[in-house]
């Protein structure tokens, strides 16, 4: 019997889908800021989405992964890091000259020395 | 014996100009305005309706020529102001053509430029026949006629917000404030005009910062149903029917965009205008990080030059919309009037 059926008549306890900004993981936030202060400038116009060549054919979103660094919402980030071809278009576009293409070079560095724990 | 009558130089001869030489001729002071153009109104001659209410420009046009019909005013056209230095307790300007005006005090209400959109290439103005400045579609609306390149009447309209304005790529990181609500009170127009047309707003932050502009908005989505997405389009091209096609993000809905439009109207914003900075550049007055003309204090002298004798009005310190340039006008009045009564 699934999960769900067995608690058809009972409650059952979900995770919050609240970011809770408290317990969020700033660690890679940090790395990333750090790394690549231009990270702060984004005011998520999404003109680096419009001009990417990736995000038309698979999910790869970096005004949208730039807010998810900001709150500690890194665990969506770890297969759609990978997907950036490094291209630098959205470097081309942005309004506000945040390095874009590093912020995703640095950001999948972070990941993976936070899987390392060496963060 | 009888002191001798004041005279100040305006510079510029837009509503920022207008209205300082209306004001000080009204007081008594003897006033040489000098406009490059042929006549004297600046932007607003180009101009078909104001925000926010779409009453016709030409009613304000009217009073600030009402104003400059004074005996005390003296318009000097097709004429700039290159440099100002001083003379003793005067002030003499060199005018374009080689010749000099002196007075007691200066004016500067040298205005703005609409920035030029051939530098966002990507937006391809210029290039393709149916991308169109604020201005020129303005242009249209005084002709009566909103039509693509072949007169054909267009189904699909998109404005594009913060064309020149808060983009590093061409070094304007400031807000030009007005574009927004030019933006909506064109789209309520062309919908007014075109009602079978559909028309898109594309922008970053809505900036409805003055009084009734926020209630345009809304009106815009509740009475002309405009449409609005949130995203800078990164870029125009044109297909094989003709028709242009943006990208965007939709950022609200957090996935890339595509669309096809009849035309593209790009929100042009505000620059420091060329004589201006040439004014600045001659007479060693100082410009900020926008590049227009910075002030003595940010807060309470934003009239004042930090030289004797010259003073600042209007669009050449920061852009505004008319009702702040009116009154930004008058204040420039009131210190330039301080200053001569002091000396």
């Amino acid at each position: 019997m699934s999960e769900q059926k067995a608690n058809r008549f009972g409650f059952a306890i979900n995770r919050s889908r609240a970011i809770n900004y408290d317990t969020s993981d700033r660690k890679v936030r940090e790395y990333v800021t750090l790394r690549e202060p231009s990270f702060r400038l984004c005011f998520a116009c999404g003109g680096c989405t419009a001009a990417c060549t990736t995000g038309q054919h698979a999910s790869f979103n970096l005004r949208r992964m730039n807010t998810y660094i900001r709150r500690g919402e890194i665990d969506n980030l770890r297969e759609e890091v990978t997907r950036c071809m490094l291209c630098g278009k959205c470097l081309l576009v942005c309004p506000r000259g945040v390095n874009t293409r590093n912020v995703v070079a640095v950001t999948a560095e972070a990941l993976r020395k936070l899987d390392r724990n060496e963060l | 014996m009888k002191e001798k009558r004041k005279h100040v130089i305006v510079a510029g001869g837009g509503v920022a100009g207008m209205e300082a030489a209306g004001s000080l001729a009204e007081m008594g002071i003897r006033v040489t305005l000098v406009e490059k153009g042929e006549d004297p109104g600046g932007h607003l001659l180009q101009w078909h309706a104001l925000f926010p209410g779409r009453r016709p420009a030409e009613e304000v046009r009217k009073y600030l020529r009402k104003r400059i019909a004074h005996e005390n005013i003296n318009v000097i056209t097709r004429t700039t102001v290159e440099k100002i230095r001083h003379h003793g307790h005067e002030v003499i300007a060199d005018l374009s053509g080689g010749k000099q005006e002196r007075a007691d005090a200066v004016i500067v209400a040298t205005g703005f430029d609409l920035f030029d959109a051939h530098r966002k290439e990507e937006y391809g103005y210029g290039i393709y026949d149916n991308v169109i400045t604020s201005a020129d579609l303005e242009d249209m609306f005084n002709r009566k006629k909103v039509a693509r390149a072949d007169g054909s009447p267009p189904s699909r309209i998109g404005f594009i917000h913060c064309v020149g304005s808060r983009d590093e790529k061409v070094n304007n990181n400031h807000c030009s404030k007005v574009c927004c609500v030019t933006a909506v009170k064109q789209a309520i127009e062309v919908r007014k005009l075109l009602p079978e047309s559909e028309v898109f707003c594309f922008y970053m932050d809505m900036r409805m910062f003055g009084p009734y502009y926020e209630e345009l908005y809304r009106e815009s989505q509740e009475v002309h149903n405009v449409n609005y997405i949130r995203g800078k389009v990164s870029e125009a091209s044109v297909n094989i029917n003709n028709r242009l096609v943006i990208k965007v993000e939709d950022t609200l809905a957090g996935r890339p965009l595509k669309m096809e439009l009849d035309l593209m109207v790009l929100m042009v914003g505000m620059e420091m205008s060329k004589p201006g900075t040439r004014l600045a550049e001659a007479s060693g007055l100082n410009t900020g990080i926008n590049r227009f003309l910075e002030s003595a204090d940010h807060h309470y002298g934003s009239n004042l030059s930090g030289v004797a004798g010259i003073f600042y009005a209007g669009t050449c310190t920061a852009p505004m919309n008319i009702t702040d340039t009116i009154s930004h006008s008058r204040a420039a009045v009131e210190e330039t009037v301080r200053y001569l009564g002091g000396r």
